[in-house]
Protein backbone atom coordinates (compact mmCIF):
# COMPACT_ATOMS: atom_id res chain seq x y z
CA UNK A 1 0.00 0.00 0.00
CA UNK A 2 1.11 3.57 -0.38
CA UNK A 3 -0.27 6.73 1.14
CA UNK A 4 -2.04 9.47 -0.77
CA UNK A 5 -1.32 13.14 -0.28
CA UNK A 6 -4.75 13.45 1.31
CA UNK A 7 -3.88 10.75 3.86
CA UNK A 8 -0.70 12.61 4.80
CA UNK A 9 -2.50 15.94 5.13
CA UNK A 10 -5.21 14.36 7.28
CA UNK A 11 -2.69 12.79 9.66
CA UNK A 12 -0.62 16.01 9.74
CA UNK A 13 -3.69 17.86 10.92
CA UNK A 14 -4.26 15.31 13.71
CA UNK A 15 -0.61 15.65 14.77
CA UNK A 16 -0.70 19.47 14.62
CA UNK A 17 2.07 19.57 12.05
CA UNK A 18 2.21 21.35 8.70
CA UNK A 19 4.27 20.46 5.64
CA UNK A 20 5.15 21.95 2.29
CA UNK A 21 3.85 20.19 -0.85
CA UNK A 22 7.28 18.69 -1.44
CA UNK A 23 7.43 17.39 2.15
CA UNK A 24 3.96 15.85 1.81
CA UNK A 25 5.13 13.96 -1.27
CA UNK A 26 8.28 12.63 0.36
CA UNK A 27 6.39 11.72 3.56
CA UNK A 28 3.82 9.80 1.52
CA UNK A 29 6.70 7.81 0.05
CA UNK A 30 8.69 7.29 3.29
CA UNK A 31 5.68 6.38 5.43
CA UNK A 32 4.30 4.20 2.64
CA UNK A 33 7.57 2.22 2.61
CA UNK A 34 7.54 1.71 6.38
CA UNK A 35 3.86 0.72 6.33
CA UNK A 36 4.52 -1.72 3.48
CA UNK A 37 7.26 -3.26 5.61
CA UNK A 38 4.85 -3.41 8.56
CA UNK A 39 2.35 -5.24 6.36
CA UNK A 40 4.37 -8.40 7.06
CA UNK A 41 2.66 -8.43 10.47
CA UNK A 42 -0.60 -9.23 8.74
CA UNK A 43 0.77 -12.61 7.66
CA UNK A 44 0.33 -13.68 11.26
CA UNK A 45 -3.01 -14.82 12.59
CA UNK A 46 -3.20 -13.12 15.97
CA UNK A 47 -6.93 -13.42 16.54
CA UNK A 48 -6.36 -15.48 19.70
CA UNK A 49 -3.36 -13.49 21.01
CA UNK A 50 -3.66 -11.03 23.87
CA UNK A 51 -1.90 -7.71 23.23
CA UNK A 52 1.02 -6.79 25.53
CA UNK A 53 1.06 -3.14 26.58
CA UNK A 54 3.72 -3.59 29.22
CA UNK A 55 6.16 -6.47 29.39
CA UNK A 56 6.11 -6.75 33.15
CA UNK A 57 2.97 -6.90 35.24
CA UNK A 58 2.33 -3.22 35.96
CA UNK A 59 -0.29 -2.28 38.48
CA UNK A 60 -1.53 1.00 39.74
CA UNK A 61 0.57 2.18 42.67
CA UNK A 62 -1.40 3.73 45.50
CA UNK A 63 -0.07 6.02 48.21
CA UNK A 64 -1.45 8.11 51.06
CA UNK A 65 -2.72 11.52 49.98
CA UNK A 66 -0.05 13.52 51.79
CA UNK A 67 1.32 16.90 50.84
CA UNK A 68 4.94 16.69 49.73
CA UNK A 69 7.23 19.37 48.32
CA UNK A 70 6.74 20.03 44.61
CA UNK A 71 7.69 22.74 42.16
CA UNK A 72 6.97 26.30 43.23
CA UNK A 73 4.83 28.46 40.96
CA UNK A 74 7.97 30.33 39.94
CA UNK A 75 9.86 27.13 39.08
CA UNK A 76 6.92 25.76 37.12
CA UNK A 77 6.78 28.92 35.03
CA UNK A 78 10.55 29.31 34.70
CA UNK A 79 10.63 27.79 31.20
CA UNK A 80 7.37 29.26 29.89
CA UNK A 81 7.66 31.24 26.64
CA UNK A 82 5.03 33.62 28.02
CA UNK A 83 3.40 34.00 31.43
CA UNK A 84 1.39 36.51 33.42
CA UNK A 85 0.08 36.71 36.97
CA UNK A 86 1.44 33.28 37.86
CA UNK A 87 -0.15 31.57 34.83
CA UNK A 88 0.95 30.27 31.44
CA UNK A 89 -0.17 32.78 28.84
CA UNK A 90 -1.76 31.66 25.56
CA UNK A 91 -3.31 33.60 22.67
CA UNK A 92 -7.05 34.34 23.01
CA UNK A 93 -9.17 31.24 22.38
CA UNK A 94 -12.55 33.00 22.32
CA UNK A 95 -13.28 36.01 20.13
CA UNK B 1 49.77 4.86 31.18
CA UNK B 2 47.92 8.17 31.08
CA UNK B 3 45.25 8.49 33.77
CA UNK B 4 42.51 8.99 31.19
CA UNK B 5 43.20 5.60 29.58
CA UNK B 6 42.46 3.74 32.78
CA UNK B 7 39.15 2.15 33.68
CA UNK B 8 36.82 3.43 36.40
CA UNK B 9 37.82 0.68 38.84
CA UNK B 10 41.53 1.28 38.23
CA UNK B 11 41.10 5.01 38.94
CA UNK B 12 39.02 4.18 41.99
CA UNK B 13 41.86 2.00 43.33
CA UNK B 14 44.37 4.84 42.81
CA UNK B 15 42.06 7.27 44.60
CA UNK B 16 41.64 4.85 47.49
CA UNK B 17 45.40 4.53 47.83
CA UNK B 18 45.63 8.32 47.61
CA UNK B 19 48.11 7.99 44.74
CA UNK B 20 46.12 10.56 42.77
CA UNK B 21 43.74 13.34 43.74
CA UNK B 22 40.25 13.87 42.41
CA UNK B 23 41.50 17.14 40.91
CA UNK B 24 44.27 15.35 38.99
CA UNK B 25 41.80 12.79 37.69
CA UNK B 26 39.26 15.44 36.69
CA UNK B 27 41.87 17.74 35.14
CA UNK B 28 43.32 14.88 33.06
CA UNK B 29 39.90 14.11 31.57
CA UNK B 30 39.31 17.80 30.86
CA UNK B 31 42.72 17.98 29.14
CA UNK B 32 41.71 15.00 27.02
CA UNK B 33 38.42 16.74 26.15
CA UNK B 34 40.38 19.87 25.17
CA UNK B 35 42.64 17.76 22.98
CA UNK B 36 40.12 15.63 21.07
CA UNK B 37 36.60 17.01 21.46
CA UNK B 38 36.99 19.30 18.45
CA UNK B 39 37.40 16.13 16.34
CA UNK B 40 34.66 14.00 17.91
CA UNK B 41 32.02 16.49 19.07
CA UNK B 42 30.56 14.13 21.65
CA UNK B 43 29.38 16.77 24.13
CA UNK B 44 26.59 19.28 23.62
CA UNK B 45 27.39 21.14 26.80
CA UNK B 46 30.43 20.97 29.06
CA UNK B 47 30.38 21.69 32.78
CA UNK B 48 34.14 21.56 33.27
CA UNK B 49 34.49 24.53 35.61
CA UNK B 50 31.82 23.19 37.90
CA UNK B 51 33.47 19.75 37.69
CA UNK B 52 36.83 21.15 38.80
CA UNK B 53 35.18 23.08 41.61
CA UNK B 54 33.45 19.90 42.83
CA UNK B 55 36.79 18.05 42.60
CA UNK B 56 38.56 20.72 44.69
CA UNK B 57 35.91 20.57 47.40
CA UNK B 58 35.97 16.78 47.41
CA UNK B 59 39.78 16.64 47.74
CA UNK B 60 39.48 18.87 50.82
CA UNK B 61 36.88 16.56 52.32
CA UNK B 62 38.91 13.45 51.53
CA UNK B 63 41.79 14.76 53.65
CA UNK B 64 39.80 13.79 56.73
CA UNK B 65 37.92 10.69 55.60
CA UNK B 66 38.07 7.74 53.17
CA UNK B 67 36.05 7.60 49.98
CA UNK B 68 32.54 6.42 50.76
CA UNK B 69 31.89 4.88 47.38
CA UNK B 70 33.56 3.56 44.24
CA UNK B 71 32.05 6.36 42.12
CA UNK B 72 33.10 9.16 44.45
CA UNK B 73 35.25 11.60 42.51
CA UNK B 74 34.81 9.85 39.16
CA UNK B 75 34.04 12.16 36.18
CA UNK B 76 31.22 11.05 33.85
CA UNK B 77 28.92 12.17 31.03
CA UNK B 78 25.14 12.17 30.80
CA UNK B 79 23.03 11.85 27.66
CA UNK B 80 21.21 15.11 27.05
CA UNK B 81 17.76 13.59 27.53
CA UNK B 82 18.23 13.24 31.30
CA UNK B 83 17.11 16.22 33.35
CA UNK B 84 19.75 18.13 35.29
CA UNK B 85 18.43 20.92 37.50
CA UNK B 86 19.82 24.26 36.40
CA UNK B 87 21.72 22.73 33.45
CA UNK B 88 20.43 23.00 29.88
CA UNK B 89 18.75 19.76 28.70
CA UNK B 90 17.95 19.90 24.99
CA UNK B 91 17.41 16.32 23.81
CA UNK B 92 19.45 17.59 20.83
CA UNK B 93 16.27 19.30 19.63
CA UNK B 94 15.49 22.87 18.68
CA UNK B 95 12.23 22.26 20.54
CA UNK B 96 14.11 22.30 23.87
CA UNK B 97 16.93 24.69 22.87
CA UNK B 98 16.42 26.75 26.05
CA UNK B 99 15.02 24.17 28.49
CA UNK B 100 16.55 24.36 31.95
CA UNK B 101 14.92 21.63 34.05
CA UNK B 102 13.65 22.65 37.50
CA UNK B 103 14.31 19.10 38.78
CA UNK B 104 16.81 16.22 38.51
CA UNK B 105 16.42 12.85 36.84
CA UNK B 106 16.53 9.99 39.36
CA UNK B 107 19.76 8.59 37.89
CA UNK B 108 21.50 11.97 38.11
CA UNK B 109 20.40 12.29 41.73
CA UNK B 110 21.77 8.79 42.44
CA UNK B 111 25.13 9.65 40.87
CA UNK B 112 25.32 12.91 42.83
CA UNK B 113 24.64 11.08 46.09
CA UNK B 114 27.46 8.66 45.25
CA UNK B 115 29.80 11.56 44.50
CA UNK B 116 30.25 11.23 40.72
CA UNK B 117 31.42 14.37 38.91
CA UNK B 118 29.34 15.49 35.92
CA UNK B 119 31.50 16.63 33.01
CA UNK B 120 28.72 17.50 30.61
CA UNK B 121 25.70 16.51 28.54
CA UNK B 122 26.29 14.34 25.50
CA UNK B 123 25.00 14.54 21.93
CA UNK B 124 22.26 12.24 20.65
CA UNK B 125 19.72 11.79 17.89
CA UNK B 126 16.93 14.29 18.47
CA UNK B 127 14.58 12.86 21.14
CA UNK B 128 16.60 9.61 20.87
CA UNK B 129 15.14 8.84 17.45
CA UNK B 130 17.87 7.49 15.23
CA UNK B 131 20.74 5.05 14.90
CA UNK B 132 23.64 7.34 14.01
CA UNK B 133 23.41 10.56 16.11
CA UNK B 134 23.11 12.40 12.76
CA UNK B 135 19.60 13.53 13.70
CA UNK B 136 20.94 15.95 16.33
CA UNK B 137 19.78 19.51 15.68
CA UNK B 138 23.18 20.79 16.79
CA UNK B 139 26.17 18.73 15.65
CA UNK B 140 27.35 15.48 14.09
CA UNK B 141 29.37 13.29 16.45
CA UNK B 142 32.24 11.34 14.86
CA UNK B 143 33.39 7.80 15.58
CA UNK B 144 36.83 7.93 17.27
CA UNK B 145 37.88 4.77 15.40
CA UNK B 146 37.34 6.52 12.04
CA UNK B 147 36.24 10.13 12.02
CA UNK B 148 34.38 9.68 8.73
CA UNK B 149 32.04 7.12 10.34
CA UNK B 150 29.02 7.54 12.60
CA UNK B 151 29.28 6.53 16.27
CA UNK B 152 25.90 4.81 16.11
CA UNK B 153 22.90 6.11 17.98
CA UNK B 154 20.92 7.38 19.48
CA UNK B 155 23.33 7.66 22.47
CA UNK B 156 26.31 8.35 20.16
CA UNK B 157 27.78 11.15 22.29
CA UNK B 158 27.81 9.02 25.46
CA UNK B 159 29.49 6.13 23.59
CA UNK B 160 32.17 8.41 22.12
CA UNK B 161 32.84 10.17 25.44
CA UNK B 162 33.87 6.80 26.92
CA UNK B 163 35.58 5.43 23.78
CA UNK B 164 37.75 8.55 23.47
CA UNK B 165 38.60 8.65 27.21
CA UNK B 166 36.61 11.85 27.72
CA UNK B 167 34.72 10.26 30.64
CA UNK B 168 35.25 7.16 32.80
CA UNK B 169 31.64 6.21 32.20
CA UNK B 170 28.47 7.70 30.84
CA UNK B 171 24.76 7.01 30.82
CA UNK B 172 22.62 6.50 27.75
CA UNK B 173 19.05 5.44 27.10
CA UNK B 174 17.97 2.46 25.01
CA UNK B 175 14.55 2.23 23.36
CA UNK B 176 15.47 -0.11 20.49
CA UNK B 177 19.25 -0.43 20.77
CA UNK B 178 20.36 3.14 21.49
CA UNK B 179 22.93 2.01 24.07
CA UNK B 180 24.04 -1.33 22.61
CA UNK B 181 24.43 -0.35 18.95
CA UNK B 182 26.66 2.73 19.61
CA UNK B 183 28.62 0.69 22.19
CA UNK B 184 29.21 -1.86 19.43
CA UNK B 185 30.23 0.79 16.85
CA UNK B 186 32.61 2.51 19.32
CA UNK B 187 34.21 -0.57 20.94
CA UNK B 188 32.94 -0.05 24.49
CA UNK B 189 30.63 -1.93 26.88
CA UNK B 190 26.95 -0.91 26.87
CA UNK B 191 24.13 -2.40 28.94
CA UNK B 192 20.39 -2.10 28.56
CA UNK B 193 18.98 -3.34 31.87
CA UNK B 194 15.68 -5.14 32.34
CA UNK B 195 12.72 -2.80 31.82
CA UNK B 196 11.94 -1.24 35.21
CA UNK B 197 15.32 -1.93 36.85
CA UNK B 198 16.44 1.70 36.51
CA UNK B 199 14.03 4.55 37.16
CA UNK B 200 12.99 6.63 34.14
CA UNK B 201 12.02 9.62 36.29
CA UNK B 202 13.45 12.71 34.59
CA UNK B 203 14.30 10.87 31.37
CA UNK B 204 12.59 12.72 28.52
CA UNK B 205 10.13 10.12 27.23
CA UNK B 206 10.36 8.64 23.74
CA UNK B 207 8.46 5.33 23.95
CA UNK B 208 7.55 4.73 27.59
CA UNK B 209 7.02 0.97 27.45
CA UNK B 210 10.45 0.44 25.83
CA UNK B 211 12.76 3.18 27.23
CA UNK B 212 15.45 2.15 29.70
CA UNK B 213 18.57 3.91 31.03
CA UNK B 214 21.92 2.11 31.21
CA UNK B 215 25.71 2.58 31.40
CA UNK B 216 28.54 2.88 28.87
CA UNK B 217 31.87 1.77 30.34
CA UNK B 218 35.40 0.77 29.33
CA UNK B 219 35.08 -2.75 30.69
CA UNK B 220 32.55 -5.18 32.17
CA UNK B 221 33.57 -4.70 35.79
CA UNK B 222 32.92 -0.95 35.45
CA UNK B 223 29.52 -1.77 33.97
CA UNK B 224 28.60 -3.76 37.09
CA UNK B 225 29.79 -0.91 39.32
CA UNK B 226 27.72 1.73 37.54
CA UNK B 227 24.67 -0.55 37.48
CA UNK B 228 25.04 -0.93 41.25
CA UNK B 229 24.67 2.84 41.54
CA UNK B 230 21.70 3.44 39.24
CA UNK B 231 19.54 0.32 39.68
CA UNK B 232 16.80 0.27 42.28
CA UNK B 233 13.24 1.18 43.08
CA UNK B 234 12.04 4.77 42.74
CA UNK B 235 8.61 5.87 43.93
CA UNK B 236 8.53 8.55 41.26
CA UNK B 237 8.48 5.97 38.43
CA UNK B 238 5.42 3.74 38.78
CA UNK B 239 6.95 1.18 36.38
CA UNK B 240 10.11 0.92 38.47
CA UNK B 241 10.47 -2.58 39.94
CA UNK B 242 10.21 -2.85 43.70
CA UNK B 243 12.94 -5.42 44.32
CA UNK B 244 15.92 -5.67 46.65
CA UNK B 245 19.16 -4.02 45.64
CA UNK B 246 21.91 -6.32 44.46
CA UNK B 247 25.68 -6.11 44.18
CA UNK B 248 26.38 -6.94 40.54
CA UNK B 249 30.09 -7.52 41.19
CA UNK B 250 29.34 -10.65 43.26
CA UNK B 251 30.00 -13.68 41.08
CA UNK B 252 31.24 -11.49 38.25
CA UNK B 253 34.45 -13.49 37.87
CA UNK B 254 32.98 -16.97 38.39
CA UNK B 255 33.45 -17.97 34.75
CA UNK B 256 31.18 -19.81 32.33
CA UNK B 257 31.93 -23.45 33.05
CA UNK B 258 28.68 -25.33 32.57
CA UNK B 259 26.79 -22.22 31.51
CA UNK B 260 24.41 -22.84 28.62
CA UNK B 261 24.95 -20.31 25.85
CA UNK B 262 22.29 -20.26 23.16
CA UNK B 263 22.87 -19.49 19.50
CA UNK B 264 19.93 -18.89 17.14
CA UNK B 265 20.01 -18.92 13.33
CA UNK B 266 17.51 -16.07 13.29
CA UNK B 267 20.23 -13.72 14.51
CA UNK B 268 22.72 -14.75 11.84
CA UNK B 269 20.60 -14.09 8.76
CA UNK B 270 20.58 -11.88 5.71
CA UNK B 271 22.48 -8.62 5.89
CA UNK B 272 25.03 -9.83 8.44
CA UNK B 273 28.52 -8.74 7.40
CA UNK B 274 30.80 -11.82 6.90
CA UNK B 275 33.50 -10.30 9.12
CA UNK B 276 30.99 -9.80 11.92
CA UNK B 277 29.82 -13.39 11.53
CA UNK B 278 33.40 -14.64 11.66
CA UNK B 279 34.21 -12.80 14.90
CA UNK B 280 31.00 -14.08 16.46
CA UNK B 281 31.95 -17.65 15.48
CA UNK B 282 35.34 -17.14 17.11
CA UNK B 283 33.59 -15.91 20.25
CA UNK B 284 31.37 -19.01 20.30
CA UNK B 285 34.49 -21.20 19.96
CA UNK B 286 36.16 -19.35 22.83
CA UNK B 287 33.14 -19.86 25.08
CA UNK B 288 33.27 -23.56 24.27
CA UNK B 289 36.95 -23.64 25.21
CA UNK B 290 36.13 -21.95 28.50
CA UNK B 291 33.73 -24.74 29.35
CA UNK B 292 30.40 -23.29 28.33
CA UNK B 293 27.86 -25.51 26.64
CA UNK B 294 26.70 -24.13 23.28
CA UNK B 295 23.08 -24.95 22.48
CA UNK B 296 21.04 -24.33 19.34
CA UNK B 297 17.82 -22.47 20.01
CA UNK B 298 15.16 -21.21 17.63
CA UNK B 299 12.69 -18.40 17.27
CA UNK B 300 9.38 -18.44 15.50
CA UNK B 301 8.45 -14.77 15.35
CA UNK B 302 11.70 -12.81 15.40
CA UNK B 303 11.31 -11.64 11.79
CA UNK B 304 8.34 -9.56 12.88
CA UNK B 305 10.11 -7.72 15.68
CA UNK B 306 11.33 -4.71 13.69
CA UNK B 307 7.90 -3.98 12.20
CA UNK B 308 6.23 -4.31 15.59
CA UNK B 309 8.90 -2.12 17.13
CA UNK B 310 8.42 0.77 14.70
CA UNK B 311 4.66 0.68 15.14
CA UNK B 312 4.76 0.58 18.96
CA UNK B 313 7.61 3.05 19.43
CA UNK B 314 6.19 5.56 16.93
CA UNK B 315 2.70 5.32 18.40
CA UNK B 316 4.00 5.93 21.92
CA UNK B 317 6.26 8.73 20.65
CA UNK B 318 3.41 10.51 18.89
CA UNK B 319 1.51 10.50 22.16
CA UNK B 320 4.50 11.47 24.36
CA UNK B 321 5.59 14.29 22.07
CA UNK B 322 2.13 15.88 22.01
CA UNK B 323 3.29 17.83 25.09
CA UNK B 324 5.56 20.04 22.97
CA UNK B 325 3.11 22.76 22.08
CA UNK B 326 4.97 25.98 22.86
CA UNK B 327 2.98 26.77 26.02
CA UNK B 328 4.77 25.53 29.12
CA UNK B 329 8.43 25.17 28.09
CA UNK B 330 10.76 25.11 25.13
CA UNK B 331 10.52 26.68 21.72
CA UNK B 332 7.57 28.80 20.60
CA UNK B 333 7.12 30.01 17.00
CA UNK B 334 7.32 33.77 16.65
CA UNK B 335 4.40 34.30 14.30
CA UNK B 336 1.05 32.54 14.47
CA UNK B 337 -2.63 33.14 14.09
CA UNK B 338 -4.49 31.88 17.13
CA UNK B 339 -3.91 28.94 19.48
CA UNK B 340 -4.11 26.00 17.07
CA UNK B 341 -1.79 27.77 14.66
CA UNK B 342 0.61 28.40 17.56
CA UNK B 343 0.75 24.63 18.17
CA UNK B 344 1.16 23.89 14.48
CA UNK B 345 3.87 26.46 13.75
CA UNK B 346 5.77 25.67 16.96
CA UNK B 347 5.79 21.93 16.30
CA UNK B 348 6.59 22.25 12.60
CA UNK B 349 9.54 24.58 13.24
CA UNK B 350 10.75 22.98 16.48
CA UNK B 351 10.96 19.30 15.47
CA UNK B 352 13.47 17.87 12.99
CA UNK B 353 12.43 15.71 10.05
CA UNK B 354 12.97 12.25 11.60
CA UNK B 355 10.97 13.20 14.69
CA UNK B 356 8.14 14.49 12.50
CA UNK B 357 8.26 11.30 10.42
CA UNK B 358 7.83 9.15 13.56
CA UNK B 359 5.07 11.36 14.95
CA UNK B 360 3.28 11.02 11.61
CA UNK B 361 3.75 7.24 11.54
CA UNK B 362 2.56 6.91 15.13
CA UNK B 363 -0.42 9.20 14.65
CA UNK B 364 -1.41 7.18 11.58
CA UNK B 365 -1.08 3.88 13.46
CA UNK B 366 -3.28 5.20 16.28
CA UNK B 367 -5.84 6.94 14.07
CA UNK B 368 -9.41 5.78 13.77
CA UNK B 369 -9.74 2.85 11.37
CA UNK B 370 -6.06 1.86 11.54
CA UNK B 371 -5.62 1.23 15.26
CA UNK B 372 -6.51 -2.47 15.07
CA UNK B 373 -4.53 -3.10 11.89
CA UNK B 374 -1.27 -1.54 13.09
CA UNK B 375 -1.04 -0.69 16.77
CA UNK B 376 -3.09 -3.52 18.27
CA UNK B 377 -1.56 -5.97 15.81
CA UNK B 378 1.94 -4.86 16.86
CA UNK B 379 1.10 -5.35 20.53
CA UNK B 380 -0.19 -8.85 19.79
CA UNK B 381 3.02 -9.64 17.95
CA UNK B 382 4.83 -8.30 21.00
CA UNK B 383 3.17 -11.05 23.04
CA UNK B 384 4.38 -13.67 20.55
CA UNK B 385 7.97 -12.38 20.62
CA UNK B 386 7.97 -12.30 24.40
CA UNK B 387 6.75 -15.91 24.46
CA UNK B 388 9.48 -16.82 21.97
CA UNK B 389 12.15 -15.49 24.35
CA UNK B 390 10.50 -17.23 27.33
CA UNK B 391 10.80 -20.54 25.47
CA UNK B 392 14.40 -19.89 24.41
CA UNK B 393 15.48 -19.14 27.97
CA UNK B 394 14.08 -22.47 29.12
CA UNK B 395 16.90 -24.04 27.12
CA UNK B 396 19.81 -21.67 27.73
CA UNK B 397 21.11 -19.21 30.32
CA UNK B 398 22.36 -16.61 27.90
CA UNK B 399 21.76 -15.97 24.19
CA UNK B 400 24.72 -14.86 22.06
CA UNK B 401 24.06 -12.66 19.00
CA UNK B 402 25.71 -9.92 16.97
CA UNK B 403 24.80 -6.45 18.28
CA UNK B 404 24.39 -4.97 14.81
CA UNK B 405 24.64 -6.59 11.36
CA UNK B 406 27.51 -4.27 10.39
CA UNK B 407 30.28 -2.15 11.85
CA UNK B 408 30.02 1.66 11.87
CA UNK B 409 28.75 3.06 8.56
CA UNK B 410 29.76 6.31 6.88
CA UNK B 411 28.40 9.71 7.90
CA UNK B 412 25.60 10.53 5.45
CA UNK B 413 25.46 6.96 4.09
CA UNK B 414 21.97 6.08 5.34
CA UNK B 415 20.34 9.44 5.99
CA UNK B 416 18.29 9.43 2.80
CA UNK B 417 16.73 6.00 3.41
CA UNK B 418 14.93 5.76 6.78
CA UNK B 419 14.08 2.07 6.37
CA UNK B 420 17.72 1.14 5.76
CA UNK B 421 18.72 3.10 8.85
CA UNK B 422 16.09 1.21 10.89
CA UNK B 423 17.58 -2.12 9.76
CA UNK B 424 20.80 -1.47 11.71
CA UNK B 425 18.71 -2.10 14.86
CA UNK B 426 17.35 -5.45 13.72
CA UNK B 427 19.17 -7.47 16.44
CA UNK B 428 18.60 -5.00 19.26
CA UNK B 429 14.89 -4.10 19.04
CA UNK B 430 13.51 -7.55 19.99
CA UNK B 431 15.16 -7.10 23.40
CA UNK B 432 13.18 -3.94 24.20
CA UNK B 433 9.99 -5.52 22.92
CA UNK B 434 10.46 -8.37 25.40
CA UNK B 435 11.73 -6.10 28.22
CA UNK B 436 14.75 -8.33 28.87
CA UNK B 437 18.34 -7.18 29.53
CA UNK B 438 21.08 -7.08 26.89
CA UNK B 439 24.76 -6.15 26.94
CA UNK B 440 27.07 -5.33 24.05
CA UNK B 441 30.80 -5.97 24.45
CA UNK B 442 33.64 -5.71 21.92
CA UNK B 443 34.64 -8.97 20.20
CA UNK B 444 37.23 -7.79 17.69
CA UNK B 445 37.91 -5.40 14.84
CA UNK B 446 37.03 -5.64 11.15
CA UNK B 447 39.58 -5.19 8.35
CA UNK B 448 39.07 -1.43 8.40
CA UNK B 449 39.95 -1.44 12.09
CA UNK B 450 36.37 -0.77 13.25
CA UNK B 451 35.04 -2.45 16.40
CA UNK B 452 32.61 -5.38 16.21
CA UNK B 453 30.09 -5.88 19.00
CA UNK B 454 28.71 -9.07 20.50
CA UNK B 455 25.36 -9.00 22.26
CA UNK B 456 24.48 -11.23 25.22
CA UNK B 457 20.83 -11.53 26.21
CA UNK B 458 19.11 -13.11 29.18
CA UNK B 459 15.71 -13.49 30.77
CA UNK B 460 14.16 -10.75 32.91
CA UNK B 461 16.52 -9.64 35.75
CA UNK B 462 19.38 -11.90 34.66
CA UNK B 463 21.91 -9.03 34.64
CA UNK B 464 24.28 -10.93 36.96
CA UNK B 465 24.49 -13.85 34.55
CA UNK B 466 25.01 -11.55 31.55
CA UNK B 467 27.79 -9.65 33.29
CA UNK B 468 29.40 -12.93 34.38
CA UNK B 469 29.39 -14.28 30.81
CA UNK B 470 30.59 -10.95 29.43
CA UNK B 471 33.42 -10.66 31.95
CA UNK B 472 34.64 -14.18 31.18
CA UNK B 473 34.85 -13.41 27.46
CA UNK B 474 36.47 -10.03 27.95
CA UNK B 475 39.08 -11.47 30.29
CA UNK B 476 39.93 -14.42 28.03
CA UNK B 477 39.76 -12.67 24.65
CA UNK B 478 41.68 -9.55 25.66
CA UNK B 479 39.20 -7.30 23.82
CA UNK B 480 39.08 -4.92 26.73
CA UNK B 481 39.44 -1.16 27.10
CA UNK B 482 40.63 -0.97 23.46
CA UNK B 483 41.94 2.42 22.41
CA UNK B 484 40.60 4.25 19.35
CA UNK B 485 43.14 5.98 17.07
CA UNK B 486 41.17 9.28 17.08
CA UNK B 487 42.26 10.20 13.59
CA UNK B 488 45.99 9.59 14.34
CA UNK B 489 48.02 7.02 12.42
CA UNK B 490 48.34 3.87 14.50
Amino acid sequence: MSLTREDVSYVADLARLEFSDAEVLSLAEDLGAVLDYAETLNKLDTSAVKPTEHVLPVQNVFREDEIKPGLSNEEALSNAPDSEAGCFKVPPVLE
Amino acid sequence: MALTKKTLHEISDLLNKKEVTVQEVTQSVIDQIDAVENKTQAYLKLETEQALETARTLDETLKSRDRKNVLEGIPYGLKDNMCTKGILTTCASKMLYNFIPPYDAHVYERLMVDGGILLGKTNMDEFAMGSSTENSAYQVTKNPWDLSKVPGGSSGGSAVAVAADMAYFSLGSDTGGSIRQPASFCGVVGLKPTYGLVSRYGLVAFASSLDQIGPFTKDVEDCALVLNAIAGHDKKDSTSLNIDKKDYTVGLKDGVKGMKIGVAKAFFGQGLLPEVRQKLEEAIALYKEMGAEIVDVSFEYLDYALSAYYMISSAEASSNLARYDGIRYGFRAEEFDGLVDLYRKTRSQGFGSEVKRRIMLGTYALSSGYYDAYYKKAMQVRTLIKTDFDEVFKNCDVLLTPTSPTTAFGIGEKTSNPLEMYLSDIYTVPVNIAGIPGISIPCGLDQQGLPIGMQLLGSVLSEEKLLQAAWAFENESGYKNMKAPLGEEA
